[in-house]
């Protein structure tokens, strides 16, 4: 069932002056009829607030940041010569290290599993409580809120902003605008500067860097991410969300009127409308029309439209508006986190239901369980040997001076784990069958090997089998490894010869 | 004759060709191609003063950067003998036995002999190292010549029936066609042979011919046919035969008795190469 909620006021005449309209609405008004191809990018100022949900998005902000600035350079310790550092992407080893697990190229489903989790998390939260990710933890957002946070420093709130902007250009202006530039720039090389460290060895690549003699991927990443975040956080900030993400796109498939959201209760609001002090309240709604929600959003939006595609569910203009219920001395939450259900109920004069356990969120929340069931059990069972077997192609056999007949393979064992295994590889399924390695006369049951720590080692194998035991084409067989704590074994086919005899 | 006149469509002037009524506007050329054009001309002109372009009588204009294909090959080649030296080295010093019991310098031997048998040997021994009829099996235990590291060493060395002075050689006489033989005691000599190699023979043929193999035949192959390695003569009690087990084969090996060339390699390779080569068509074999 679709529901079409929207609450998008009849447009005003445009704007004269500078009275504080939303974004949205001065290009409205800024748009010819029909509009053009290229709507060009209207500024927005959001003003800071203060209150529950912008001291938690401080709190995420400064948590997020540190994870990911201190990752790199968590060091744990591991057997050999293996790196030392707790999280690495190890291209040129091809190895992913996280802790004490450690991924080989082969095991890849794993961090596909990973995404998919983390999909399916999203889908549940955000069918939940809306957009959290967004308003949140996003590093859109959290690398926004920090360069917001930096131009308030250098160019003031809101207002002050505005007027810099409007300013011709002075020797006041000038530093303000060089400074902010110049700080962001900081702020973007350290993001980029960060990243590789996932990559390499952080102190050693951390000295390499500054000498010049890091690895050119290491350079090309660092400014590339440097300009990223320059740009994406610094000029385009909100448009990263409404043009390039398709997350917006996608999440109209999640929410639905029980979804938490951000949410402009117009039963409480409306009719809206300025208030003199010691006027009575009733006849009326709450709000005062101050457009202190449409100062503060940082998409630039009025949240009293309705919920919107823009609206990343942050929060601030809950914030925004409490200071000012509590100024005119009326209930806060007139905007707050809530369902367009509750809402409705509300404004037909029914009590607000609030259901969490809904098909789709039971339907979610099973995926995301039955999916990291399967990733728990897929780790836990993960081996740490592995045995993948390369039948020789030319020639497919070879037939010996008494008949008996030759197969080559090349077996290539890994070690997934710390330390070095002595291996036995042996051959099921035909008794008869005697083994040996390239070079050496000796031929046994078994071969044994050596495989270093975190390594492939590929072992030739020639199995011979005397005539007698010649009596299928395709004689099947098993290669068996053994460590001293495990076993694999891979089947393959032995060619005797017999389809195409001499 | 052509004559220009203006489209009326377009308002365009034609060039005045015509072809079955069909006539061509003559719209100038898109400004960014001509731009693109001009420039192509001015790149070319500088390339020419650059790098060797035009050919003269005797030679060819050098340009001023010196730039050789021919001494790009030579330096990329004496670059790449400089990234090998270390292994190279390594093989030069190491016994034949040593670098085959060295999984490292194996590992080493057998990259380069791969590339070098797909190259040389491969042509007659094929890809796979099997060979063909009157093209010897690589891979197998059957050695006319020895099979032993120092023996292969050696055959790739000197070659077989090859010009080098110490080649292997060996002649199986054309009993049949240099008429040493009749054509009836070479047929109860193949069946001889079939009974040698331990398959159902003609016991009549068998006893005629049993003097016949001591008097012409023994003296190489040996008194029981079990070869010899140092001559060259093959065993032929076993399975593998390089002209084919069929009792017409046999016939027709004892009348014409053919012997391939193998050529010596010596002066091809360099002796770290020999020693890679011999490694890798060892260690694929039998096993000697």
């Amino acid at each position: 069932m679709t529901v079409v909620i929207d609450r998008t006021q009849p447009s005003k005449p445009a704007p004269t002056g500078k009275g504080p309209v939303s974004a949205a609405a001065r290009v409205r008004a800024s748009g010819g009829p029909g509009g053009g191809l290229y709507k060009p990018r209207t500024p927005i100022y959001p003003k800071l607030v203060h209150g529950r949900w912008r001291a938690i998005k401080w709190a995420v902000l400064i948590a997020t940041l540190a994870i990911y600035y201190v990752t790199p350079w968590i060091r744990w310790s591991r057997p050999g010569n293996l790196p030392d550092q707790a999280v690495l992407v190890d291209f040129a080893g091809r190895r992913f290290y996280f802790f004490d697990i450690q991924l080989w190229p082969q095991e890849v489903h794993f961090i596909t599993g990973l995404l998919v989790i983390a999909a399916l998390a999203l889908f549940l939260v955000t069918a939940l409580f809306g957009r959290l990710w967004c308003g949140y933890s996003c590093p859109q957002t959290v690398w926004t809120d920090l360069f917001i946070y930096v131009e308030r420093m250098f160019e003031g709130d809101r207002n002050a902003r505005m007027r810099l902007d409007v300013a011709p250009w002075s020797f006041n202006k000038a530093w303000r605008k060089i400074g902010k530039h110049a700080v962001w720039l900081a702020i973007a090389f350290a993001t980029g500067g960060a990243w590789i460290f996932y990559f390499h060895d952080a102190p050693s690549l951390l000295s390499d860097f500054w000498i010049g003699q890091g690895p050119i991927t290491g350079y090309v990443f660092a400014a590339l991410l440097t300009f990223t975040t320059y740009v994406f956080a610094g000029m385009m900030r909100e448009q990263v969300c409404v043009y390039m993400c398709p997350w917006p796109r996608i999440q109209g498939a999640m929410l639905d009127t029980n979804s938490l959201q951000v949410t402009y209760r117009h039963d409480r609001g409306e009719p809206r409308g300025a208030h003199k002090k010691g006027t009575d309240w009733s006849g009326r709604g709450d709000c005062v029309d101050c457009n202190q929600c449409v100062t503060a959003c940082p998409m630039g939006i009025d949240i009293r439209d309705g919920s919107q595609l823009e609206c990343i569910n942050c929060g601030l203009c809950i914030d925004a508006c409490d200071e000012v219920m509590i100024k005119v001395d009326r209930p806060t939450a007139l905007i707050a986190y809530d369902t367009d259900a509750a809402v409705e109920a509300r404004a037909a004069g029914r009590p607000a239901v609030y259901r969490l356990v809904r098909s789709r969120t039971v339907f979610y929340a099973v995926a995301l369980a039955a999916v990291s069931a399967l990733m728990v059990w897929g780790l836990a069972t993960r081996t740490t040997l592995d045995l993948h077997v390369l039948r020789d192609r030319n020639p497919v056999f070879v037939r010996l001076h008494d008949g008996a007949v030759r197969n080559g393979y090349t077996l290539k064992v890994a070690n997934r784990s710390f330390q070095p295994e002595r291996m036995t590889i042996a051959l099921e399924g035909q008794p008869a069958a005697v083994l040996k390695t390239p070079g050496s006369t000796a031929t046994a049951k078994t071969i044994a090997v050596e495989v270093p720590a975190n390594e492939v080692r590929a072992v030739r194998v020639f199995v011979s089998l005397p005539p007698e035991a010649l009596s299928a084409p395709n004689l099947p067989a098993t290669f068996v490894v053994r460590s001293s704590r495990e076993e694999t074994r891979t089947a393959t086919t032995f060619l005797s010869g017999a389809a195409n005899s001499q | 004759m052509s004559k220009r006149e203006t489209d009326e469509v377009t308002g365009v002037e034609t060039t005045g060709h015509e072809w079955d009524g069909i006539r061509e506007l003559d719209n100038p050329l898109p400004r960014w191609w001509l731009y693109v054009f001009y420039a192509g001309i001015v790149v070319a002109i500088v390339y020419w003063v650059l790098m060797p372009a035009w050919p003269g009588v005797s030679g060819y204009t050098k340009g001023v950067l010196g730039q050789s294909d021919r001494a790009d090959v030579v330096r990329e080649l004496q670059g790449l003998k400089e990234l090998r030296g270390a292994q190279a080295a390594k093989l030069q010093k190491a016994s034949l036995e040593e670098i085959e019991a060295d999984p490292e310098l194996q590992a080493y031997a057998q990259a380069i002999g791969q590339s070098v048998f797909g190259d040389n040997c491969a042509t007659c021994h094929g890809t796979g190292g099997v060979g063909t009829k009157g093209y010897a099996n690589l891979r197998d235990d059957v050695w006319l010549w020895g099979g032993s590291l120092s023996d292969i060493h050696r055959t790739i060395e000197v070659g077989i029936r090859a010009d080098h002075p110490d080649t292997r050689f060996s002649q199986m006489p054309a009993f049949g066609r240099d008429q040493m033989l009749t054509s009836a005691q070479i047929s109860d000599l193949t069946e001889y042979v079939v009974m040698l190699s331990r398959r159902k023979a003609d016991a009549a043929a068998v006893a005629r011919a049993a003097p016949i193999y001591e008097a012409q035949c023994a003296s190489c192959h040996g008194p029981a046919g079990l070869g010899d390695q140092t001559k060259g003569a093959p065993n032929l009690t076993d399975q593998e035969w390089l002209y084919g087990s069929s009792r017409a084969d046999i016939r027709g090996q004892i009348w014409a008795g053919k012997g391939g060339v193998m050529p010596s390699w010596k002066n091809r390779f360099d002796p770290e190469t020999l020693k890679a080569l011999a490694v890798y068509i060892h260690a694929n074999a039998g096993g000697q």
